[in-house]
């Protein structure tokens, strides 16, 4: 248990705090740029912003995600540091596990709470601000899952960095369907969608990504 | 504090007809070697002979292309990648892995690294970051050393402080495997010629 909070810590330390490499702050503020110029690319027409607003957050979260993509796993590699675990027997599955919640901390909570002024630009309010952010807390374990996964699977790669993202967006469309879909009619099936994709990509990664970074080790 | 090997459970690492293949070419084929407790072993060759995949191969990290190792007791390697993050002061990159393979002491004043706990990882020279490595690998506690090119980078003072350390790892019962182009004076060491086993 000591040994998965001292990775906790550390990757924390990374991914959330991130000294001189942007930590949280890049993704959050890549997320309010992104819903802040919505609404002078479309216009001040109030009625289409609330209506097409929530999408718009949905991929501004999106693409917030996959913007830390290339220091989730390949930083440590080149360090030598899952040689290092691996020899102590510290499984690969743990360290994608510890690292898939690391990743979720720094940027699914800070959305969220970006999320509320990001809807005031778009003008969502009342019960579709509480369904975008119940939607983001259902979607977004699953986007940092993928990460974490594609960023295992591309690291070493050249260009793995903007081939990470070309993998990722894809896989995320489930994601970006029933969350932004969610938004329209019957919301809560929209949810539940969400949240089981969700769980679906938490559950392959730690097993997915720790066999790529395995298999990367032969090369 | 000095650093004093603490006496060392039973240990051994022996290879048995080990190839290995990177690409298309086989690098070395049939080469067989077993060491008990208190064993030391050179790995010598040319660059690009297959030293430092031999080392990953004995410590796990690659499989072998024909043949087999079997382990007894955990294994710490050095390699050219310190394993200590770069943006951090010494002492807490050292102070993560104390986390993990407990409190030790890791002999910084020995290794002449007392004066630069305060200093990020990322602005040492490179002999001080092996001076770092070196650190990081006693305070493992592991009987199974193996080094790969633990010289580079060191001065003449740094050369005999690791030859030093390795003996007193042997004296304590530990095996230590040491892949170096260079002469290392270490009593007792046996030696492989990689050249021997190429094709």
């Amino acid at each position: 248990m000591s040994v998965f909070f001292t990775l906790l810590k550390r990757d924390l330390a990374q991914l959330l705090l991130g000294g001189r490499r942007g930590g949280a702050v890049l993704p959050v503020l890549f997320f309010l740029a992104v819903a802040m110029l919505y609404p002078f690319a479309v216009g001040p027409d109030a009625p289409v912003l609330a209506r097409t607003g929530g999408g718009v957050i949905w991929v501004a979260a999106l693409l917030a995600a996959i913007l830390p993509l290339d220091r989730l796993i390949e930083p440590d590699l080149e360090l030598g540091m899952f040689d290092q675990w691996s020899l102590r027997g510290i499984s690969e599955e743990l360290l994608v596990a510890v690292r898939v919640l690391a990743h979720w901390l720094s940027f699914g909570p800070p959305l969220m709470l970006a999320a509320l002024p990001a809807s005031a630009l778009v003008g969502i309010d009342g019960e579709k601000l509480w369904l975008v952010e119940l939607g983001l807390l259902a979607g977004t374990p699953g986007l940092a899952a993928l990460g974490v996964m594609v960023a295992a699977i591309t690291a070493g790669l050249r260009g793995g960095a903007a081939l990470g993202g070309l993998l990722a967006i894809p896989l995320a469309v489930p994601l970006l369907v029933f969350g932004a879909g969610s938004l329209a009619i019957g919301g809560e099936s929209g949810l539940g969608l969400t949240a089981a994709f969700s769980l679906v990509l938490l559950a392959i990664t730690p097993f997915a990504a720790g066999a790529a970074i395995r298999s990367g080790r032969g090369q | 504090m000095p650093y004093r090997p603490q006496p060392m459970g039973t240990c051994r690492l022996s290879a048995a007809d080990l190839a290995c293949r990177r690409g298309d070419r086989l690098l070395f084929a049939r080469l067989s070697f077993a060491l008990e407790s208190g064993a030391a072993l050179q790995l010598a060759g040319s660059n690009g002979i297959g030293k430092s995949s031999l080392i990953r191969i004995l410590a796990g990290l690659l499989a072998p292309f024909a043949g087999s190792v079997s382990r007894e007791g955990a294994i710490a390697l050095l390699d050219e990648r310190p394993a200590l993050d770069p943006h951090l002061p010494l002492g807490r990159a050292l102070g993560f892995w104390q986390g993990i393979d407990g409190p030790a002491d890791n002999d910084a004043v020995r290794l002449g690294l007392s004066d630069l706990m305060d200093v990020p990882v990322r602005y040492l020279s490179t002999g001080q970051k092996k001076r770092a490595a070196l650190a990081r690998m006693i305070g493992q506690k592991a009987p199974v050393w193996l080094l790969d090119e633990p010289l580079n980078g060191l001065d003449t003072k740094g050369v005999a402080l690791v030859e030093e350390l390795a003996a007193e790892h042997c004296r304590a019962g530990g095996i230590a495997v040491i892949a170096s182009h260079q002469p290392f004076a270490l009593p007792g060491m046996q030696r492989i010629e990689m050249k021997d086993f190429a094709l």
